[in-house]
């Protein structure tokens, strides 16, 4: 320290270059730490696709079962059901499905490949809750309005036989369909496309 | 002895710190009822401390033994039941203590200058507390713990662009899983904590740098006698603590009872749906966050659509944050302030207490609408005082505090 007390150029741009450095690696050394927290193999492996046999499902009624944790319904509709879905309904806020909350192969009035089967992920778009099947129109607890559909408890969203909500309700959308396909008459996969793209 | 606190003296400053935070530390002389909660609080920190640890030695932190791990505490594990209904109680009872705390700071603008840090050091404080007991609300793994959590982090699914992916990151998984339970039970026995503590230890830290505020909000460190000791102050031990221990007696009676009779207070302090296990494919009826977190659960809900309720709800809590700044008049205490903001503080708190009722129960039409008539008091008391503060009538406030001598 003969010349002068202030640091030289050269160890103040060292200094720099020593704390940049060292900073962008005690960034870079975050991402392990926060990658842990993402879905393991397992978790990404337990959320294949699964086969669902359909054959004994009687029309009318339906059928939940787990995929990825959560509810998948098959509900078979009866032709009463599937003519009530055609008919216009002005309660519905997005009644042609133009929201991406299906695959493109079930942007129709049924929100299925086959009319006659409807396959829904049970998870109201609101929080996540589950909602309950009630396919009698009139019904005591929703009014006489009610078509029929399914009805979240937790806050109240209602949605048609084809899971579409109605207007001004907490759900902002349509239930979602999961990709699924046809294997044969009686057997779905959920969980992928198949042929259907 | 004295030799023995010698020789620790000239190696750690003990006694200089007992002077400087307790014997010799002054605090104003007329402190009321609303000062016990400061130290209750730190009691109810330490006692859930001490009683989660005993919890963990019996507790298992896997989706599949979790509940059953809850349950043997409760039935096997001798005297289990009483450290279980201590930390659950003890949940309830660290949000009623702190939300009177922050009302006391509201009442007597503790969080005024020079206490700004003070008051944003309490807020990140009450923001962590909110996360530690709704993490500790997974634990026991019933159908409560399972579908609130699913409420609260598919919140965090209605941010645009990255809400699903963060949702995800946090679950670990597609849905709360195993996965959730096991990181969950990390960041609530462990790195919350122990945050939480750094953060007292900065709350207690800035409080004795500008010493504490009063119900006269009168700053006593500007009238000293000629030792350059306040002259409306006295040393916080032996009066506060004496002051505090009585105060903590009566909590215990308090908190005793609530333990031994009423440990579920009627389903408010334990869900009742949360006696069965839980099952991701059967909602229940009705999904009630616990009382603590209604007010802002009510809020979420009274706006009809979902990223704006999340939005306002998280509105509603920063917007605390920020007080010491919409607050603008000079005055502290409501003692001396304008009947204007006496009205505002009590239009608030009935908003507050009305949400957290709201937030309790099933959704009808009414108590939307009357949701969304509290909610906007709520956000217009923020409003109205970032207006009206600067400009209100004040009383003359007295140089010295208000004290029966």
């Amino acid at each position: 320290m003969t010349e002068s007390k202030k640091p030289s150029n050269r160890r103040k741009f060292l200094t720099h270059l020593t704390q940049v450095l060292g900073g962008v690696g005690g960034v870079f050394s975050i991402i392990p730490f926060l990658k842990t927290m993402s879905p393991s193999s397992r978790a990404k492996a337990a959320g294949a696709p699964i086969e669902i046999d359909i054959s004994n499902l009687q029309p009318g009624s339906y059928k939940v079962v787990e995929w990825r944790g959560k509810p998948v319904w098959i509900v078979r509709r009866t032709q009463n059901m599937i003519d009530k879905t055609l008919e216009d309904n002005n309660q519905l806020s997005d009644p042609k499905s133009l929201e991406e909350h299906q695959p493109n192969y079930t942007k129709n009035k049924f929100r299925s490949i086959n009319p006659e089967y409807l396959v829904l992920l049970g998870v109201c778009t609101h929080l996540g809750c589950s909602p309950l099947y009630k396919p009698n129109a009139k019904s005591k607890e929703l009014g006489l309005d009610w078509k029929g559909g399914f009805f979240c408890p937790c806050h109240g969203s209602k949605f048609d036989l084809s899971g579409r909500v109605h207007k001004g309700m907490p759900a902002p959308y349509n239930l979602e369909v999961p990709p699924y396909y046809f294997v044969s008459e009686t057997k779905i996969i959920v969980g992928e496309n198949g042929d259907n793209v | 002895m004295n030799r023995l606190m010698a020789w620790i003296d000239e190696r750690l400053p003990v006694s200089n710190f007992v002077k400087n935070h307790l014997s010799q530390y002054y605090a104003p002389k007329n402190f009321n009822f609303f000062y016990y909660f400061g130290a209750l609080a730190i009691f109810i920190f330490i006692l859930q401390i001490v009683t989660g640890i005993f919890l963990t030695i019996n507790y298992k932190p896997d989706a599949a033994q979790a509940f059953a791990s809850v349950e043997y505490i409760m039935r096997d594990v001798e005297w289990g039941w009483l450290i279980r209904y201590m930390h659950s109680t003890g949940a309830s009872f660290f949000f009623i203590i702190i939300y009177l705390h922050m009302f006391r700071a509201m009442m007597y603008g503790s969080y005024k200058n020079p206490r700004e840090l003070l008051w944003i050091f309490g807020m990140l404080i009450f923001v962590l507390l909110m996360a530690e007991a709704f993490m500790g609300y997974l634990l026991p793994w019933g159908q409560m713990s399972y579908w609130g959590a699913q409420v609260i982090i598919s919140l965090f699914g209605a941010i645009p662009f990255i809400g699903e992916s963060l949702a995800l990151w946090i679950r670990g998984d597609y849905v709360i899983s195993d996965a959730t339970l096991n990181r969950f039970f990390a960041f609530h026995v462990i790195a919350l904590p122990l945050l939480l503590f750094a953060l007292i230890y900065l709350h207690l830290a800035a409080l004795h740098t500008t010493g504490s505020n009063n119900p006269d909000g009168i700053e006593i460190k500007e009238h000293k006698d000629e030792n350059g000791i306040p002259l409306d102050g006295i040393p916080f031990h032996p009066y506060y603590t004496v002051k505090d221990v009585f105060g903590l007696s009566f909590f215990l009676i308090i908190f005793a009872f609530i333990v031994f009779f009423l440990p579920e207070l009627g389903g408010y302090f334990l869900e009742k749906d949360n006696f069965v296990p839980a099952n991701p494919l059967k909602t229940p009826e009705h999904i009630v966050p616990v009382w603590y977190f209604t007010p802002f659960y009510a809020i979420l809900r009274a706006i009809p659509d979902k990223f704006g309720g999340v939005l306002a709800m998280g509105l509603a809590i920063f917007v605390l944050f920020l007080l010491p700044w919409i607050d603008r008049c000079s005055v502290k205490s409501m003692r001396y302030r304008s009947r204007i903001y006496k009205i505002l503080l009590t239009f608030f708190a009935i908003s507050f207490v009305g949400l957290g009722y709201i937030g309790m129960n099933p959704v009808t039409p009414i108590l939307t609408w009357i949701g969304r008539l509290f909610t906007l008091i709520y956000f217009g008391f923020f409003i109205a005082l970032y207006f009206i503060s600067p400009k209100e009538k004040t009383k003359k406030v007295p140089d010295r505090v208000t004290t029966h001598e």
